[in-house]
């Protein structure tokens, strides 16, 4: 394929870019850089400013502050038409007066690229829709229109390509056969891909790197198994999957672990998975590492007792529980139903141990809750 | 027509009593159209075809089936009927370039200010069609402003006067008729998803060629509507210019109105409205056959 963007392509640099409407500061002071060729996402709740991060980089909106780079080009007042990047828009935005075959050929019919019949024959073959190529956007289907707003933006071999929601408005079903398309597709076709979404499940099955945002900031970002495995703030924790945060005191500490108080019980935590910088701590456990036994039995570990199962919910593979430990705080536990039927009810008096090095320190002045409230409209 | 025929399809497919709503509900529109057009129009075509009585009064006329009528009643409007086909065209362009920028102001840059401005459009309906034309006769007169301020910057001859005159009577009518272009237009840009026009940038297309290529394509429907409510009624239009014009401006709705109501001449009044019609109607068919907007409307 034709390459009309290649004297641009490189890393794309965002540096100290803020964004503000009026006094709402929709993204403040970032600082990004996205690998060429990887597949990125921006991971956050509506509102934390990812959508306008992304309008930003295709040039939709112009920063209040700070720079873009592609390589070595700077693209921060670049007009859209001018950037070697292509958006999937949320709801597809294609041209409901233009064959789906003409939708394709519109930006390389822009740029006056020659061989456009072989590039979109070639392009639709790759979504997999070379026989819609004569029909109009409204006689697809949600799946098919969306393939096609995929097909338009990559038939461009953007340097970057920006994917705002672009599952959004899928059924679950079809979101994920999407999703292992999509990845499939950059794998395939080599960009870069900017993938902007709330759904964090979507962000942890395709992206190679994800950026977890909030409140126009970058809180972590990593890969999907080191945000997942060590949050470094409550939000992380909490948005990311599910979290118990128990407060405590750290009490001892030698080189490697802290002896931290919870509630009178005492919980090692690694110096090295310890992001807490006083005594104050949020000792973290993710719910699926967690044991559930009876009181009688014998437990390794962390260990927290006294807890009372409030809730079951048997959901196939796993069974969920509720419990309520004795200072009034519920914790999940998620159990593999890998011993037959679950026989714990609610009232049952329980145990909750798990092993020490899965345990992970927040700094105790954050908000137990925070990242947990928002809305996850999916 | 294709909304009637779905609607009627539809109601094919339930039986009984709920298959007739759909044409109970046609019901009283039918008859209002049949007493109120389908009978006149039968009546107006068998008075287009009489001859005056032998030796009669003025006014009596008996039916012979005369065709030549048309011939005879076209001969004699020929002027007439170019005038009014080309004023009504001018017309519907001015109000065309005059209302494609307003409507678009209007539908994605007026933020709060929309209502206002919608309101503004139609405010001119509040005053009568009549009045508003004689206001323009005084807007264009010796005493309004237009004339000496066009005369002090000497873009007219210091002889020269505004009234009576066919830019006068194409003035008034793109007035006039300026709200059934706005109107239209303004329903079909704001319709427009912002988003395919940020996909347009985004695939290196830029303001203009936006405009070119999805803007305007998107508003065909709205173009089509509206050069078509402010065509129709101009072509058949007499008011502007029996006040806004001169003898040499006539014309053909006031030929009809002096065949009808001075000369008493029927049957060359009514075998000119069906020509008018039959012309408007041609017209209108290959108008949108060739702008292609049967799917988008």
């Amino acid at each position: 394929m034709a390459d009309a963007s290649s004297s641009s392509h490189g890393d794309l640099k965002l540096t100290r870019v803020t964004k503000s409407f009026g006094d709402f500061t929709a993204v403040d002071d970032l600082t990004l850089t996205i690998p060429q060729g990887s597949f990125f996402a921006l991971l956050g709740p509506s509102g934390c400013g990812k959508t306008t991060t992304l309008r930003m980089i295709a040039g939709l909106e112009e920063p209040t502050a700070g720079s873009i780079h592609i390589g070595a080009t700077d693209i921060t007042t670049k007009k859209p038409y001018q950037r070697p990047v292509n958006t999937v828009f949320q709801n597809y935005a294609l041209f409901p007066h233009l064959s789906i075959y003409e939708n394709v050929a519109f930006g390389l019919r822009r740029r006056g690229v020659k061989d456009v019949k072989e590039q979109v024959d070639k392009v639709l073959k790759l979504v997999e829709l070379p026989h819609l190529a004569d029909r109009k956007p409204t006689q697809l289907s949600g799946g098919q229109q969306q393939r096609i707003a995929l097909a338009r933006a990559i038939v461009n071999r953007p340097a970057l390509l920006l994917l705002d929601e672009p599952l959004g408005a899928l059924d679950l079903k079809l979101r994920r056969q999407m999703q292992i398309e999509l990845k499939w597709i950059q794998t395939e076709v080599g960009l870069t891909f900017v993938h902007v979404t709330h759904d964090q499940e979507e962000a942890m099955t395709m992206a190679d790197t994800i950026a977890v945002m909030n409140e126009g900031r970058i809180e972590q970002m990593g890969s999907p198994a080191e945000l997942y495995e060590s949050p470094r703030t409550a939000f992380v924790a909490n948005f990311l999957g599910q979290s118990n945060l128990i407060r405590g005191e750290v009490s001892t500490s030698d080189a490697d672990q802290s002896v931290v108080e919870v509630h009178g019980q005492k919980i090692a935590v690694l110096k090295s998975r310890n992001r807490a910088a006083g005594k104050s701590i949020l000792v973290g456990i993710r719910p699926e590492k967690i044991r559930i036994s009876l009181p009688e039995d014998q437990c390794n570990g962390n260990v927290l007792t006294g807890g009372i199962v409030s809730d079951v919910s048997f959901v196939g593979v796993s069974t969920q529980y509720v419990v309520e430990m004795p200072w009034k705080q519920d914790l999940m536990v998620f159990e593999q139903n890998d011993g037959g039927t679950p026989t714990l009810r609610p009232g049952d008096p329980v145990s909750l141990s798990w092993n020490a090095p899965f345990t992970f320190g927040l700094d105790g002045s954050e908000d137990v809750n925070a990242g947990s409230e928002v809305d996850d409209p999916a | 027509m294709a909304f009637i025929q779905s609607a009627v399809t539809r109601a094919g497919s339930f039986t009984g009593r709920k298959g007739r709503l759909p044409y109970l509900l046609l019901l009283p529109g039918m008859l209002w159209l049949f007493s109120f057009f389908i009978l006149p129009i039968i009546n107006l075509a068998g008075t287009s075809t009489q001859t005056p009585v032998l030796g009669g009064d003025t006014g009596q006329y008996v039916q012979t089936f005369r065709f030549a009528n048309y011939i005879d009643a076209f001969n004699q409007a020929r002027p007439q009927f170019a005038r009014s086909f080309i004023y009504a065209m001018l017309a519907t362009l001015l109000a065309l370039a005059i209302s494609y920028p307003l409507a678009y102001a209007i539908a994605f840059r007026s933020g709060r200010f929309k209502n206002i401005l919608l309101v503004l459009v139609v405010a001119p309906f509040f005053t009568s069609f009549l009045l508003r034309t004689v206001a323009w006769k005084q807007i264009l007169g010796e005493q309004g402003f237009v004339v000496p301020a066009l005369r002090s910057m000497h873009i007219i001859g210091q002889q020269t006067t505004l009234t009576a005159s066919a830019l006068a009577v194409v003035t008034g009518m793109t007035y006039n008729f300026l709200p059934f272009m706005t109107l239209p237009l303004y329903a079909s840009l704001e319709r427009i998803d912002p988003r395919t026009l940020e996909a347009s940038n985004d695939l290196y297309a830029n303001g203009i060629t936006t405009f070119r290529r999805v803007t305007f394509p998107l508003s065909m429907p709205g173009v089509v509507a509206g050069t078509l409510l402010t065509f129709i009624p101009a072509a058949g239009d007499y008011v502007n210019a029996a006040i806004l014009g001169n003898p040499n401006t006539t014309m053909i709705g006031n030929v009809i109105d002096s065949r009808f109501f001075r000369i008493v001449d029927y049957p060359t009044a009514a075998s000119l409205s069906f020509m008018l019609m039959a012309a408007i109607l041609i017209l209108v068919t290959i108008y949108i056959r060739r702008s292609g907007t049967d799917e988008l409307v």
